[in-house]
């Protein structure tokens, strides 16, 4: 049998995250293949449809990535994030989604190793709770069906 | 339907040595709405970029995918050619296949598939892409600097030569930082007064320049050309425009022994004080701390004494609201503190003393007016031992960089030693001479041949007093880690540069980020190395690593220029990515239900009250607007909004949702 490959995507901020994970290439720090990096502005642009659709869509599990706390390009946008997470995990419980697949983490600019680390801890973590079969089965993923309002 | 080119680079090899770049562009090629697309060696270069522009022209493509490295390189290269070639630039999108995909993986199918995956997530985004138009900002052509040492000075002085007006802000009651402090510098050893207080007069009497000593900045608002800064100017309790400088004052206080900062606490200094002689502004300022006033509310003797009554005891602190449209970095460095060195015995003996208190006691306008004498007993010592790298490269320790000055102010002691006591042995332990730089290792030889300084390379693992002497013990591994022990007069520690204090929290209240140790970090360690990561901020001096003069008024003048450079225009292209709030036209219907959550959260106060009125001009609703040209587009009010009215150009939902079901359905 193959070995489970996880599909991990991980949403991360620009100014910290992102340019930190530049930083482990520039290193040419090996990591594993299976985290995908979707870019944003700032962690405060990430709420929990964004989490959702990503599990709708088959993903096995999720990375949040920003910068530290004080750290914000933008001053507060992280403790938004943070705040809402709090509130949300909650409800995710409740809801049966699995939060253990959704890892938070802060990487900055300037640490490289760091998201090489967070990327294999995830996947090795992920590989071991296995597949995200049940999301589909969970009732409240009909909430989630409709697509997201359209306003531009 | 989309017409999309993708263009698939290289890098030379970087890309290409483990991703299959041709079989990218070719499977790529064939997903649905991709018009054309190819692969070359270097899409950056001239003729990939003209490959670009043609093939836009030729296949009419309406959206462009780069397959290449991080966008947070190139982005704008590739945006600006598409411009070029007539193709709106936010209809051009980068994969990130190199710092994310061919270097950080092996060369194997999984790459290749992870690249095509990243194109396939830019090739459905751009789909949704809007043609979007850049946004204008004023430009506020004045210029912040905080700091007033040598680089905080140079940049000042630089940018105010441009035309430009410049505000400095200093916390302390003069400008000068560090350099005010030393004797000579090397590897010239002129006189470090002679050289800095012209140029703080020139500070002081420019007409571009408004000096705020005694200061603070509060709080920074906004972004690169339209800053909002609250600046804390402390109470000095003296009138400055009546106070001439005269000094009288400052004699007849009867406050004599508080330790001098500006001596290293090697001499004393009244209440009201200059904290020396060439400070710039000459005018006195009270230290309420010590002051006899008020501490016990009676004495007043220099309101009593000060002929043209300048002195202001309720005088309380201002707090100023000053535009600036760019700032300057330049709040200098720290020396470790005694407390670091229990085992060097730093704080406890009155003659193990820093580099910096070395400084004074050499300087001809110090506490000894330039003759080496111990704290102690004022004697003349006859043998030194100069510790270097007190603190630096020790990992044990939590310092694990060169503090890069010390190796070369060390030979500068003992040279400056020997030049005054001739018949003095200066000692110097060491753990490598770092000398790299114009005439510095000519220096350092000198110091030793000349100087006859006995280097001794090693560590010292204690000092202690026995006799009224001090016992250096060390090893010397040049003789085999030989146990070395010296009968010192006097031991000057080559204490680590670090951040200043208070550099996190400065850090945190102008939006910049720093590193480990508290420096602040530039945006790119080779090719931005005077940038911060927030537009509009830059460094200058040590505030940003250890460095010695040259280095912090070059970064200085490097700063400048860049601060010149963006003054020269008068308003400023920015990226149309912000927030907007939906709409229909009138009659305006909107799904924005008048909350204004999102007010609550936005940090640049971008979210304006919009009042929709009726044909009898009654008020029917309020319903949020974004204004664009304060958003700075970082989507917090998005996340928010409970009812979707709010949306972001680059990162809409519909976007970020099409990305994710790219990613993830192949
Ligand atoms: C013992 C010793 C000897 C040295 N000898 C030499 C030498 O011979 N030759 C040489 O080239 N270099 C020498 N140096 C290095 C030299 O001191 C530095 O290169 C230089 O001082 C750096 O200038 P700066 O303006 O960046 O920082 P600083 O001199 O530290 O000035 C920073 C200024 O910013 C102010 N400031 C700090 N925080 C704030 C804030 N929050 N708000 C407002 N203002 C603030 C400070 O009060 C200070 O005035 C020596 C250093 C030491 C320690
Ligand atoms: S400059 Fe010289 S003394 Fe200072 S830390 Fe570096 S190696 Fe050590
Ligand atoms: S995106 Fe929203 S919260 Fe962020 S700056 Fe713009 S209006 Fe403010």
């Amino acid at each position: 049998m193959q070995e489970f490959e996880p599909k991990i995507v991980a949403f991360v901020c620009n100014w910290c995250t992102y340019a930190g994970a530049d930083l482990t290439g520039t290193s040419r720090i090996k990591y594993s293949a299976n985290v995908k990096i979707i870019r944003f502005p700032c962690t405060g642009r990430i709420d929990f449809m964004i989490l959702m659709k990503a599990f709708e869509n088959g993903a096995d599990g999720i990375i949040v990535s920003g910068c530290h706390p004080n750290d914000c390009h933008y001053s507060t946008g992280n403790f938004h994030a943070r705040r809402r997470w709090i509130v949300f995990r909650n409800l995710l419980n409740f809801s049966g989604i699995d939060t253990e697949r959704i890892q938070f983490s802060w990487v900055s600019a300037a640490e490289g190793f760091k998201w090489a680390d967070v990327v294999n801890n995830t996947v090795k973590k992920i590989r071991e709770i296995g597949p995200y079969e049940n999301y589909n089965k969970i009732a409240v993923s009909t909430l989630f069906k409709e697509e997201g309002a359209t306003n531009e | 339907m989309s017409r999309i080119g993708v263009f698939v680079c290289h890098c030379g090899e970087n890309i290409s040595a483990t991703v299959n770049c041709e079989k990218v562009a070719k499977i790529t090629g064939e997903l649905k709405g991709v018009e054309f697309s190819t692969d070359y060696k270097y899409m950056c270069s001239y003729p990939g970029q003209t490959l670009i522009k043609e093939a836009i022209k030729e296949h009419k493509l309406d959206g462009v995918v780069v397959a290449a490295c991080s966008p947070r390189m190139h982005e704008p290269t590739f945006r600006k050619a598409c411009a070029e070639a007539g193709l709106n630039p936010f209809l051009c999108e980068m994969s990130n296949i190199r710092e994310h995909c061919s270097w950080v993986h092996p060369k194997d199918d999984l790459t290749t598939e992870k690249a095509q995956d990243l194109v396939r997530v830019m090739v459905e985004k751009v789909k949704k892409n809007k043609a979007l138009n850049s946004i204008k900002v004023p430009v506020t052509k004045t210029a912040l600097v905080i700091g007033g040492g040598i680089a905080g000075i140079q940049a000042a002085l630089d940018i105010a030569n441009c035309g430009h007006k410049v505000i400095m802000v200093e916390r302390q009651p003069s400008i000068g930082g560090h350099m005010s402090q030393l004797s000579e510098t090397f590897p010239t050893l002129d006189c470090s007064q002679c050289i800095l207080t012209p140029r703080m007069v020139e500070v002081a009497q420019h007409p571009n320049i408004t000096l705020h000593t005694y200061s603070e900045v509060e709080s920074v608002d906004g972004f690169i050309g339209n800053f909002k800064v609250k600046i804390r100017k402390r109470s000095k309790s003296i009138d400055e425009h009546l106070c001439t400088g005269c000094g009288l004052c400052t004699t007849k206080c009867p406050q004599k022994k508080i330790p001098n900062e500006f001596e290293r606490g090697l001499g004393f200094r009244p209440a009201i004080y200059v904290p020396f002689p060439q400070a710039v502004p000459n005018k006195p300022v009270i230290d309420r701390e010590h002051c006899t006033y008020y501490i016990k509310g009676k004495c007043k003797i220099c309101e009593i004494v000060c002929p043209t009554k300048a002195i202001r005891f309720d005088q309380e602190d201002e707090v100023i609201d000053v535009a600036v449209g760019a700032i300057v970095m330049a709040t200098g460095f720290d020396v470790l503190k005694t407390d670091y060195f229990p085992e060097y015995g730093y704080g406890k003996y009155a003659d193990v003393i820093d580099g910096l208190a070395f400084e004074r006691l050499a300087s001809a306008s110090g506490p000894t007016q330039g003759e080496i004498r111990r704290p102690s007993d004022g004697k003349i010592p006859k043998k030194i031992v100069f510790v270097a790298c007190a603190g630096s490269r020790d990992p044990a320790k939590g310092i694990e960089y060169c503090s890069k000055i010390c190796c070369m102010y060390t030979a500068k002691h003992a040279m400056l030693y020997k030049h005054k006591v001739h018949d003095g042995i200066p000692y110097v332990f060491y753990m490598d001479i770092r000398a790299g730089g114009k005439n510095y290792e000519e220096f350092v030889r000198r110091t030793i041949v000349e100087d006859e300084t006995q280097y001794i390379r090693g560590r010292v693992s204690t000092i202690y007093e026995k006799n009224g002497k001090l016992i250096v013990k060390g090893a010397d591994t040049l003789m085999g880690a030989q146990p070395v022990e010296i009968e010192a007069d006097m031991v000057v520690l080559a204490t680590a540069g670090v951040a200043n204090h208070g550099a996190e929290e400065l850090a945190q209240t102008v939006h910049i980020s720093y590193d480990p140790y508290k420096f602040f970090a530039e945006a790119h360690p080779k090719l931005k190395p005077v940038e911060t990561n927030t537009a509009g901020i830059f460094l200058a001096g040590a505030c940003q690593a250890p460095k010695d003069i040259p280095e912090s008024v070059a970064a200085a003048s490097g700063a400048a220029v860049k601060v010149a450079a963006l003054f020269s225009n008068d308003e400023l292209t920015r990226d149309p990515l912000v927030a907007v709030v939906n709409r229909s036209a009138p009659p305006v219907y909107s799904q924005c239900v008048g909350c204004f959550l999102c007010q609550s959260v936005c940090p640049y106060q971008a979210i304006e009250r919009e009042e929709i009125k009726n044909r009898n001009g009654e008020v029917i609703k309020t319903l949020a607007r974004v204004n664009e040209g304060l958003c700075q587009g970082c989507g917090t009010c998005v996340a928010l909004c409970r009812t979707k009215a709010i949306d972001i150009h680059g990162y809409s939902n519909q976007q970020v949702y099409t990305e994710i079901m790219a990613l993830l359905n192949d």
